[in-house]
């Protein structure tokens, strides 16, 4: 049994491994900096520039976080300190639930909802947009993301004592000063770590996203534009692993940079994680 | 009971849910004299001590009965402002809760919400209480370091601070030296009999040395009801309800 | 700062919260109810008996049957392969490990980083493998590569279960002269079975609505599999392939997958629920 337990550790090892030496092919014609950095992706020459996907990728979510944290705070908030007991106990079911749906699942209202509302509201804003766009793709992950980031920040609120928000209200602190000053300032690395983990999820999402987010291959300029993040365009492009050589090299090699990037997240968000929970015992 | 009553409750009842904490409580607490709260654990205490600054109006399920006056004000009318009642009174918790800034910031945080914004005014407030608390020695040159970076009785001490920087009229103890070591405690309680020339004190405690020590006044409680009362020399010479006599032997804790 | 100002932020702040709670419920209902609304024209009894006729993304006449048994089976056996290894690798960090903390520390924090892994990746490594063993898109290769998305999942969830079985009974156990397996398998699977289902129940709802692992691994494909190494229409895919189709019955078959995954997830979501609620009452305290 001993050795089954080694099995985590291993599959992390392989996962690397075999995402690195895939992308050899792709390494070895072109120089790192160039892969990164250039925006041409022209397979059938040869170039295979992600910078268009990465800034893609960072566009959406970046544009999601910004819309998803501050809802998700104010919502945690809200069931934490000041909602009735009956509505807490509904919340949170439903809040799992929304975490349950499948990507595609919100793919597919995104397609229905989101897109035709971009495109109908863009020309308020003196932009044309055919609704597929930076904006869908954020509010989209936004919605998706909401979960993971309020229900962590709930268990950060659960963690801090009654006693101390009672020490803040018998100075004649009003509950929402007790809210300001003492619950957030007292989880704030909590929350930090929430909102980090939210954002590696984001990251990593790649289906919702990719239905609704234009797939054109160029540096988005605005949140009307679209956009194509570095997991749609492993999605996209697999059936031409096999046609155009070294395409399966790099799509390997961008599978391995977002495990990376999503990795270092995780990594932070856990490290403050049970840095707060030790503290607290 | 001699001079003005500050603090009067009258038939109190409070219970959790189906649970009752509270049987009709009623009792005057005297004005500038330390009141003892003492019985075993359990018998309702901590639960009446809450009730003087209404910190129990967010737990779930509460139902609370009677009136509590101070001064001829019910503090449990609806339309008393409820951060108004708590600024009478300061807090001290049986585990010092310090909250999450600096020494200075935590003294000045009660000040700071009702509206002392000026700099100066608080640093006079800051320095006063904490020589009020008897910890201004100990923390005078690190007034912006982090409170949780003090010992637990200075911390216990600096809640103390805390609560009086409001200018209360009444501090309420919550087993306040229970978590702390012999010295810090004798200081806390020389710190409370100080105290009770300007302000009305109430402490609850399970220690019945302590309340020895410190009472003026002294209220039994046992099983949530109010078992007998009276200034301390009288009761502890000769309680007249059996259950007291009990409790002070040691026979029930 | 007068008071009434501070009641008035306090206001706007309440109004604020109760406008994002509302945000975050509404958008539920509404993603559910366009999924409701949608897919309650397409869903009829042909659509779920009846694989697609004349091919999955232009044929008109057919229904989603390939692609619901393709996502049972597939999903059921990759949540079986799972739970093989799953299980005794979280009784293992919580028995066997008991002297060496740092080997239990070190499988948690590799679970850990299992967990955050994109599925996409997995769906790439898992083309890797395939491509090494040789297999084709197939049943089997989509079995094996959701089997490493749950693992993680499941792990977690059992060993957060199984770590609350008190140290004492084990002990209790063990000091009658049970051998460390016998302790293991029938005190605390005992202990833990209705939370060890549940955390299989978890990562069958995970595992089945999953696209983006099976995309490269387990194909497509107009019929029902009757063999590991055919390839095997999910349902995740089916929405994704068929939504944008030009032709209406097509997509209709797509707002049918939808609404069929979905109603899979909410059932297998209320069914651990009800599992937890179950296993509040057995735990010993």
């Amino acid at each position: 049994m001993r050795l089954l337990s080694a099995l985590p550790g291993l599959l992390v090892g392989c996962i690397l491994l075999g995402l690195l030496l895939k992308s050899r092919g792709v390494l070895s014609m072109q120089p790192l900096s160039r892969l990164l950095f250039s925006t041409a992706w022209k397979p059938l020459k040869g170039q295979f520039g992600l910078l268009a996907f990465l800034s893609g990728t960072l566009w959406v979510t970046l544009a999601a976080m910004i819309l998803a944290v501050p809802i998700s705070l104010l919502t945690a908030v809200y069931l934490s300190e000041f909602a009735p007991r009956f509505l807490r106990g509904l919340a949170k079911p439903l809040i799992d639930l929304l975490a349950g749906i499948p990507s595609v699942v919100f793919g597919v209202w995104g397609v229905l909802l989101i897109v035709p509302f971009v495109a109908r509201i863009a020309p308020l804003f003196g932009a044309y947009s055919s609704g597929y766009s930076v904006l869908a793709g954020a509010i989209v992950l936004a919605i998706m993301i909401f979960p993971t980031i309020i229900l962590v920040s709930l268990e950060v609120f659960t963690a801090v004592s009654r006693d101390l928000r009672d020490a803040s209200l018998a100075l004649g602190a009003t509950r929402w000063e007790t809210v300001k000053h003492v619950v957030l300032r007292k989880g704030a690395q909590g929350l930090i770590a929430a909102v980090v983990l939210g954002f590696s999820r984001a990251f990593g999402e790649t289906m919702a996203v990719l239905m609704v987010v234009g797939n054109v291959a160029r540096l988005p300029h605005s949140l009307f534009d679209p956009a194509y993040p570095l997991p749609a365009l492993i999605v996209n492009h697999y059936g031409e692993m096999m046609s155009i050589p070294q395409t399966e090299s790099a799509l390997m090699f961008s599978a391995l940079v977002l495990l990376l990037i999503v990795f270092v997240f995780n990594f932070a968000a856990r490290l403050i994680l049970t840095r707060v929970e030790r503290r607290i015992q | 009971m001699n001079n003005s009553s500050h603090l009067r409750i009258r038939n109190l009842s409070i219970s959790f849910g189906d649970q009752q904490v509270l049987k009709n409580v009623s009792l005057d607490v005297a004005d500038r004299r330390i009141t003892v709260i003492v019985g075993p654990s359990g018998c309702g205490k901590t639960t009446l001590l809450k009730s003087l600054n209404r910190l129990l109006d967010s737990v779930d399920d509460v139902h609370i009965s009677g009136h509590i006056f101070v001064d001829d004000d019910d503090i449990y009318d609806p339309k008393v402002e409820v951060t108004r009642v708590r600024k009478k009174m300061g807090l001290l918790s049986q585990k010092p809760q310090v909250l999450p800034m600096s020494i200075f910031d935590n003294i000045a945080y009660g000040p700071r919400l009702h509206g002392v914004r000026n700099r100066k005014a608080l640093a006079a407030i800051v320095e006063r209480e904490l020589h009020a608390a008897g910890l201004w020695d100990e923390v005078k040159d690190r007034l912006h370091a982090p409170a949780a970076r003090l010992s637990v009785g200075q911390q216990q001490r600096l809640c103390l601070a805390r609560g009086l920087a409001v200018e209360p009229e009444i501090i309420l103890g919550d087993e306040p030296t229970s978590a702390l070591d012999p010295q810090s405690s004798r200081i806390v309680e020389e710190r409370l009999i100080a105290l009770k020339a300007d302000y009305t004190v109430i402490v609850v405690t399970h220690i019945l040395r302590q309340a020895r020590r410190i009472a003026d006044d002294i209220a039994f409680l046992y099983l949530g009801e109010l078992v007998e009362h009276g200034p301390a020399s009288e009761i502890f010479a000769a309680p007249r309800d059996p259950r007291t006599r009990s409790y002070f032997s040691g026979e029930i804790s | 700062m007068g008071f009434r100002r501070r009641k008035w932020e306090e206001r706007v702040f309440r109004v604020l919260m109760a406008a994002s709670t509302f945000i975050v419920l509404g958008s539920l209902l509404m993603i559910l109810g366009t999924v409701v609304i949608k897919a309650l024209p397409a869903l009829n009894l042909d659509m779920i008996t009846r694989t697609p006729e004349g091919g999955f993304y232009l044929g008109k006449a057919g229904g989603i049957k390939n692609a619901i048994l393709g996502s049972l089976y597939l999903a059921s056996g990759a949540t079986l392969l799972a739970v093989l290894l799953s299980l005794p690798i979280a009784l293992y960090i919580n028995t066997y490990s008991m002297r060496s903390k740092a080997w239990a520390v070190q499988v948690r924090f590799f679970l850990d980083v299992l967990w955050g892994v994109p599925s996409i990746v997995y769906g790439a490594f898992g083309f890797i493998v395939m491509t090494l063993l040789g297999m084709r898109a197939s049943l089997l290769a989509g079995i094996l590569t959701v089997a490493l998305l749950e693992l993680p999942i499941m792990a977690r969830a059992m060993d957060e279960v199984i770590r609350l079985v008190p140290s004492a009974l084990i002990d209790a156990s063990a000091s009658l002269g049970a051998s460390r397996l016998q302790t293991a398998l029938r005190v605390v699977l005992r202990q833990s079975l209705p939370g060890i289902l549940t955390a299989m129940l978890i990562a069958f709802g995970r595992g089945i609505g999953d696209a983006a692992s099976v995309l490269f691994t387990a194909g497509f494909t107009d019929h029902v599999p009757t063999s590991l190494t055919q390839p095997a229409a999910t349902l995740s895919l089916a929405i994704f392939f068929q939504l944008g189709s030009p032709i209406p019955e097509v997509r209709a078959r797509a707002y049918a997958s939808a609404a069929v995954l979905t109603l899979i997830i909410l059932l297998v979501s209320l069914a651990a629920r009800a599992l937890s609620r179950k296993l509040r009452k057995h735990i010993i305290p």
